[in-house]
């Protein structure tokens, strides 16, 4: 029953990436314009209300991560120049792209009409494209959403970025596509985005029962897929969302866990907390350490680096740009640091974890800075201890199996003696 | 408060070995001396790169930048911070706050680097909840109306917060004096990269870097004194001009390198004649008007600035090809040396696309990392002076 509704949602997804990396193809002879964005702060819906196509190079990345192809385009950027020590999605993308630019499904991908720089919650995007300018001689067009240094999205911080969207965004699109601003469309397509997100947010939220119906991060990424990406205030995207919540619910009514690499995981010893992006290099290989002991994940942070629905927001068709801003601004990484680790205590309570591991990735600064900060600010405020380990988003030298297997035992043994110190 | 005049002008090796003596002090002893004899009066922080010192100036604190240990401070604490592919700065900026080196102030303000110094001013929330802190969001949108808006509502904020820590409300004029103070710092400092460029072997990097750091810990108008009396020092006692090569270092714009690699590159035959050392201290390439509204002024003057950085988008297409070449030209320079501290994402993202905007213009260059606590320099040594030697045999073809 649960698998013909799975094979559903993961056949809708299939689908939907597929006919638009097809589409993404045949762009240029179809004359539809391509944007490329960044997955943090983007403006899919607006980008989208123009008629043109998004393309998001993390996802490129991250996918080729998955396929193991990384590796070789990391190397390639290296032989270019690019530093060892910087960001593997930049070299990844780079390297891709010097290789023939054929995407993650094997079809080749256009080149941008537009780079829109959404310049939220990372420094490197900024440097990401300027150095895709110069590959692509293409127009850019920056839109700066200022860092929630305080913790709040500041009023003139909004002001400011509705300033460059309709001063600056707006005309940019309007330039690449040839079309106006159409702001009917827009508010279209954000309530497609609003209803999307509330299927989402409970699929999320599922994660709160026992046992978690699905995994809240190794599971999550590929249910974020849609809504990261190209399909947020989509028609698909709906309909993706809506099959995939009726999936979970039915799984959660049926007292099932998620499915994992290595078969259903229904017996739950430990529920986890994760604050960090996953190794995509050894996605499965990751999961499996987690899985194999038990242990599922109940919530994540990662899978909030394209927008916090689960603390309400939604994007609201009746205020188009100034949702926008929201959105932008709330981003996880454009949080700052006492409020990731507000977030990550609220889901060890909310979600009754056992304990939460930190993997920080060589490649991303602006998660990983401060990230054993975090860890002992969560332990200290929650009385639960952490774990913490080391690798990379794409760049495969970076991931040792064996260490991180090791440090992952020891501290589901670490948790097991605790649990069995507190009922003995 | 202005420095009472010597009898005599100071020499250079006076004047050098003061500023020597404050690069070397990790416990900021001028800074509390200033504070002791200045009761009520605050000091306030800054890191690399970018802040408007004017306005802790004007709100009465003592500007102090914070750029680390360097190589003279052991880390003990500042590594259980931040994981091994994370730079040095942090670190050891760390270290100098858990040790009470920075305790004197009142408050530490963290410019848009990158984000490990974004990441920073939120550790600093927790870690010292009674400084203020302040993550400074410079404008990086290229529209002039949008970013000067944006920046000058940013400064009116950030000046209210300052005044209410120092309890001090400066006036409009108030700031305009601050703004006249640093103008002639930059101006000052000007002065200095011109006569370096100029006659380098009049004024050896060396000097000069330790005569800005000092500038770093010491009010303004102090370091105004101390620089013109520099100045002076360089045209009552030259030196010998050398064989050198010229080159312009890149790169170092943040996390500074330790002095002994300055010095290893000026003794392996390399006249640097441009740098990006302690940038912040001449973000500004123009003066700010001291004509209306004081804030606004400064707002307009960043957003019209002509400072081509890492720490901001670049809204040229061609730009970052052309910088290099630009600075190569206008320094007269032979090469480059692109030299980036480790795991630097602004420096080393930015390298491979000025590198190779200089080398399409046919101008050599070499390029090495370093770190601020980098202890052996025998390497770059080697490598720089073989650029010279190199650079003087074949010249930049």
């Amino acid at each position: 029953m649960s698998v013909a509704l799975k094979d559903r949602s993961m056949l809708l997804q299939k689908e939907m990436i597929a006919s638009h990396f097809a589409r993404l193809e045949k762009a240029p002879e179809n004359h539809e314009p391509v944007v490329y964005t960044f997955v943090p702060g983007n403006l899919v819906e607006l980008i989208r209300s123009f008629g043109a196509l998004p393309v998001l190079p993390e996802i490129n990345a991250l996918q080729s991560g998955m396929r193991k192809l990384s590796g070789d385009y990391i190397a390639e950027a290296e032989r270019l120049g690019h530093s060892e020590d910087v960001c593997a999605y930049v070299k990844c993308d780079i390297g891709m792209l010097r290789s023939g630019n054929i995407g993650p499904s094997g079809t080749k991908l256009p080149k941008p009409d537009l780079l829109l720089l959404s310049y939220t919650g990372c420094y490197t995007f900024m440097k990401w494209f300027e150095l895709l300018r110069e590959e692509y001689d293409c127009p850019a067009v920056f839109f700066h959403v200022p860092y929630q240094g305080d913790g709040v999205l500041e009023p003139e911080h909004r002001e400011y970025m509705l300033r460059q969207l309709r001063e600056q965004v707006i005309p940019a699109l309007e330039r690449a596509t040839g079309r106006a601003y159409d702001e009917e469309a827009l508010r279209e397509r954000l309530a497609l985005a609003a209803e999307a997100e509330d299927h989402l947010v409970a699929v999320l939220q599922s994660a709160k029962h026992k046992p978690s119906p699905i995994d809240g991060y190794f599971g999550t990424v590929y249910y974020v897929g849609p809504i990261f990406s190209a399909f947020r205030g989509t028609p698909e995207g709906v309909e993706y969302y809506r099959a995939l919540h009726e999936e979970i619910d039915e799984r959660r009514a049926a007292g099932l866990g998620p499915v994992t690499p290595e078969g259903p995981l229904n017996e739950q010893r430990y529920r986890l907390v994760v604050e960090g992006p996953p190794s995509w290099t050894h996605f499965r290989d990751f999961w499996k350490m987690f899985a194999d002991e038990g242990a599922v994940v109940v919530a994540s942070t990662y899978t909030k680096v394209g927008g916090t629905y689960d603390f309400g927001f939604r994007h609201n068709p009746n205020d188009p740009l100034g949702t926008l801003a929201d959105y932008c601004s709330g981003c996880y990484t454009n949080l700052n640091l006492p409020s990731r680790i507000d977030m990550l205590v609220r889901y060890i309570r909310e979600y009754e974890a056992d304990g939460f591991v930190i993997n920080s990735v060589k490649s991303c600064n602006s998660f990983s800075a401060g990230q054993l900060m975090i860890l002992r600010e969560v332990e200290k405020r929650t009385g639960i201890p952490g774990a913490f380990i080391e690798s990379d988003l794409v760049d495969p030298r970076y991931f040792s199996t064996a260490n991180i297997k090791n440090r992952l035992e020891s501290y589901f043994q670490m948790l097991q003696a605790r649990r069995e110190g507190q009922h003995a | 408060m202005a420095t009472p005049q010597p009898e005599r002008p100071l020499t250079r090796a006076e004047l050098v070995a003061w500023a020597r003596d404050l690069y070397d002090d990790l416990d900021f002893t001028s800074v509390r001396r200033w504070l002791s004899e200045h009761p009520g009066r605050k000091a306030g922080g800054y890191l690399p790169v970018y802040a408007p010192r004017e306005l802790l100036h004007a709100a009465g604190f003592l500007p102090v930048g914070i750029h680390g240990g360097g190589d003279r401070l052991e880390i003990i604490r500042g590594d259980a911070f931040y994981q091994s592919y994370i730079c040095h700065l942090p670190r050891s900026v760390i270290e100098l706050a858990q040790s009470g080196r920075l305790d004197m102030l009142s408050a530490v303000l963290f410019p848009s680097t990158c984000d490990v110094i974004r990441n920073l001013s939120g550790m600093w929330k927790l870690l010292y909840p009674d400084v203020y802190v302040r993550y400074i969001d410079v404008p990086q949108v290229p529209d002039p109306a949008a970013a000067a808006h944006f920046w000058e509502g940013e400064l009116r904020r950030l000046l209210h917060d300052l005044s209410e820590v120092s309890g001090h409300q400066p006036t409009d004029d108030d700031l305009r004096a601050s703004i006249a103070v640093y103008n002639e710092m930059r101006e000052v400092l000007r002065t200095l990269y011109r006569a370096r460029q100029e006659r380098p072997w009049d004024v050896p990097t060396e000097e000069l870097y330790l005569l800005m750091r000092a500038g770093e810990v010491i009010p303004p108008e102090e370091f105004l004194d101390r620089a013109r009396a520099y100045l002076a020092a360089v045209e009552a006692e030259p030196h010998r001009q050398r064989d050198n090569s010229r080159v312009v270092i890149t790169g170092a714009f943040c996390e500074q390198p330790p002095l002994g690699l300055i010095k290893s590159i000026e003794r392996a035959g390399c006249y640097i004649v441009d740098d990006d050392f302690l940038l912040g201290n001449r973000f500004l390439t123009r003066e700010v008007s001291l004509d209306g509204d004081p804030l606004r002024a400064l707002a307009e003057a960043f957003v019209h600035n002509e400072l081509r950085t890492s720490v901001l988008y670049e809204g040229d297409a061609r730009g970052k090809k052309r910088l290099m070449q630009q600075r190569v030209s206008e320094a007269r320079a032979d090469g480059i040396i692109f030299a980036a501290p480790s795991f630097c994402d602004p420096a080393l993202l930015d390298q491979p696309m000025l590198r190779s905007g200089a080398e399409q213009a046919g101008i050599p260059c070499i390029a090495f990392k370093y770190s601020e606590n980098s202890g052996q320099f025998q390497q770059f040594r080697e490598q720089a002076g073989t650029f010279s030697d190199s650079i003087k045999l074949w010249g930049g073809a």
